[in-house]
């Protein structure tokens, strides 16, 4: 049975920290995968991305998603917190960690994770733009849609 | 049942939430967006192309043929673009 941590926070993530208090004095893991996802400036464009979320819902979903993923993958252990609020360009929006005897379950439930993070956890990121001009919603893309798609319908 | 709305939709409906007694033949997701679409000009921008809301009843995604039965919470919102 895997250990899953999954969470919100409005506080700046920190990988370092999460990833040393995990395998701390640990002997039954092979492999550890971590993934960060971080906020681009887009070319010096962006002073911040402003994520909005669905409190209670979002928590919800990305605990139901990393329970998919710990069902399709012997994982030990799964972590996946994600950010909201405002976020700095260099900033993590989302954390995963996926942890495993041997490497490819570690490496698939987080790209796993990933995909159906990016189509079905209710976050919705807001450009502000640095030269102050009028802000916009992100548009979701086609290519997030098609890599959920790849690892079929989870039962 | 309470509405929710996030991102643009609650930016062009021009609320975040809002508690509603559900009319007389509403039962679906799309009965609600449809009569949802005529109480204003906010409301009919923010569904105006009803295929590109999604819909959470309860905090689980539904379908717009999903009926409304029973159902306490209902979220309308763009395409997600998290992670």
């Amino acid at each position: 049975m895997a250990t899953i941590r999954t969470g919100v926070s409005g506080e700046p993530l920190d990988m370092a920290g999460l990833v040393a208090s995990f395998d701390q004095g640990r002997t039954d893991i092979g492999a550890v995968v971590t993934f960060t996802g971080l906020c681009r400036d887009e070319d010096g464009r962006l002073d911040a991305l402003e994520l909005e979320h669905y409190p209670g819902m979002a928590e919800a979903e990305i605990a139901r998603i990393a329970h998919l993923a710990a069902e399709r993958w012997p994982v030990t252990d799964l972590t996946v917190i994600h950010r909201h609020g405002r976020v700095a360009p260099g900033e993590p929006i989302v954390l995963v960690i996926a942890a495993s005897k041997h490497r490819h379950a570690a490496f698939e439930a987080a790209e796993f994770v990933m995909d159906f993070l990016k189509t079905q956890a209710p976050f919705w990121k807001k450009e502000h733009a640095r030269d102050g001009t009028a802000t916009g919603w992100v548009a979701a893309r086609d290519a997030d849609d098609e890599a959920e798609a790849r690892w079929g319908k989870p039962s | 049942m309470k509405l929710l709305y996030f991102a643009w939709v609650r930016e062009r409906i021009g609320l975040a939430d809002e508690t509603i007694e559900r009319p007389a033949g509403v039962e679906t997701v799309a009965d609600l967006i449809g009569w949802l679409k005529a109480r204003g000009d906010g409301y009919e921008l923010a569904l105006a192309e009803p295929e590109a809301i999604r819909v959470a009843l309860d905090r689980e995604h539904a379908l717009h043929d999903a009926s409304l039965d029973g159902v306490r919470e209902v979220a309308l919102f763009p395409p997600m673009t998290g992670g």
